[in-house]
């Protein structure tokens, strides 16, 4: 899978768990949590979606690495590989 | 029963918009059945019957703007015999529009189908935000939230409809929202004479007890501290039971079951704090699902009337990350309301050692029409022996 393609199924995921969020503005650098305000339960869901949409399973230590749109790119790639 | 009127859906509603019928005349009609969805500050709520009987007429009609008490619809027990015609006109609704008498039972415009709610519009706060500003009908778009709910997405594709305005509004929906709770607030701030308790404690081992317990699961069946934070403040509050219920009347109602209330931010301002009904009968697992639920329907707008009025005592946690203490505000009628900061690593003592442990402060508001601080206390040393032995919630 190409990193522009995961960037995409990321910003698409992201949107489903937080449908306030306009995929347009969120910047590489946001936080999802400082910055894009999800909450604990919408990291969880997160993380839900991914795992049923990549297969990729996240486990909690992890989380950190898609804290930012140009932290979980690679981190995805990685996994996906 | 008979007239069925419009419920108050909060200390915070004052009035609430008709947008959904669920039954037909004709239905019946149990206890706990849906009967219809109206839209609020807060999003659609569904609202409940609380008897059971046969829908005789459905007297409100849709897209009205209804205050609290308003009839809705005539709902006859078995045996009952119809009452002489609601005088509606003792409550004006508050839309011009929808002034003139309530006509006679129109016919039903659509086929009801029960328990279907493909009629109304699910969208979510921020989306009736915009979809208001710019003059969007929600009912020409398709949403794409799981549930076909409209999101901020599905609005940026649709072309700005130019609809003239009959007025502009002189507040924004967000800022209704804001007014709603800073009413509710300042009424609870003026008559419940709060008192606070708190208590740093160590969550370390339920930290620990989590990890271990989520390790190598699915995303899917992964547990979160404040899953575990309620279900130690439902248990507490089974035990210590001024703390669980209503103050009404004069007189504090203990509850017979916890209801808890969980705190949920909305983004873009705002706040929900739905309840988890009969969460004392849940174990682990079915809260953080029952948790799980109620935030999503929280986020796409779609709550049901008893879970906004029959909280008996609201949990209100920071999360994960953020300030370390929180003193909240008792939502009324409740009479206490459990704060809890986020996690931080402090030094603590453990057995004569310092060491680096992941604290919470909890910070219990009471009301002292209903407890002292020594109730409040044992709710604390409650809390705090179930959240040290995590495996036992």
């Amino acid at each position: 899978m190409k990193p522009d393609a995961i960037r995409t199924a990321f910003l698409e995921e992201l949107v489903k768990v937080a449908p306030d969020i306009d995929p347009d503005t969120v910047g590489d650098s946001d936080h999802i949590q400082d910055d894009l305000e999800l909450d604990s339960m919408d990291v969880l869901n997160l993380v839900t979606a991914l795992h049923v949409r990549l297969g990729v399973d996240i486990p909690e230590p992890d989380y950190p690495q898609i804290a930012t749109v140009s932290l979980a790119v690679p981190y995805l790639e990685s996994k996906l590989g | 029963m008979g007239v069925f009127n419009m419920p108050s859906l909060g200390a915070d509603m004052e009035a609430a918009k008709l947008v959904e019928w669920l039954v037909a005349p004709g239905d019946k009609v149990n206890r706990g059945d849906i009967i219809a969805a109206v839209e609020t500050q807060k999003g659609v709520i569904e609202i409940e019957c609380f008897e059971e009987g046969t829908v005789q007429e459905l007297t409100a009609e849709l897209g009205t703007e209804l205050p609290v008490g308003a009839p809705l619809a005539v709902i006859l027990a078995q045996g009952e015999t119809p009452p002489t015609p609601p005088e509606v006109s003792e409550i004006a609704p508050i839309a011009p529009a929808a002034s003139k008498p309530s006509p006679a039972p129109a016919p039903v415009p659509f086929v009801a189908e029960k328990a279907s709610i493909s009629n109304v519009v699910r969208a979510s706060p921020a989306a009736r935000v915009l979809a208001r500003e710019r003059g969007i009908d929600l009912a020409g778009l398709s949403g794409s939230f799981p549930g076909g709910g409209i999101v901020l997405a599905d609005l940026e594709a649709a072309p700005s409809q130019e609809i003239p305005r009959k007025t502009v509004p002189a507040t924004s929906p967000m800022d209704e929202m804001r007014k709603a709770i800073a009413a509710a607030m300042t009424r609870s701030k003026q008559t419940i004479p709060h008192f606070y308790l708190s208590e740093s404690i160590d969550v370390q081992p339920a930290m620990d007890w989590l990890s271990d317990r989520n390790e190598g699961r699915p995303p899917t069946e992964r547990i979160l501290l404040g899953a575990l934070f309620v279900r130690a403040a439902v248990r507490a509050a089974q035990k210590v039971p001024t703390m669980n219920g209503h103050f009404i009347d004069s007189a504090f109602r203990p509850a017979k079951q916890v209801n808890a209330g969980v705190a949920v931010a909305l983004r873009g301002g705002g706040l929900i704090a739905p309840a988890l009904m009969d969460a004392g009968s849940m174990n682990l697992e079915q809260t953080m699902a029952a948790m799980r639920d109620l935030v999503s329907r929280a986020r796409a707008g779609r709550l049901r009337g008893s879970e906004m009025t029959e909280g008996t005592i609201t949990i209100s946690s920071l999360g994960d990350i953020g300030a370390e203490a929180m003193t909240g505000v008792i939502f009324p009628p409740q009479v206490a309301l459990v704060g809890l900061g986020a996690p931080h690593v402090r030094p603590w003592v453990v057995r004569d050692n310092v060491v680096p442990r992941g604290v919470v402060t909890l910070t219990m508001s009471a009301d002292h029409r209903v407890s002292d601080g020594r109730q409040v206390a044992r709710f604390i040393t409650e809390f705090e022996t179930l959240i040290a032995a995590p495996e036992t919630l």
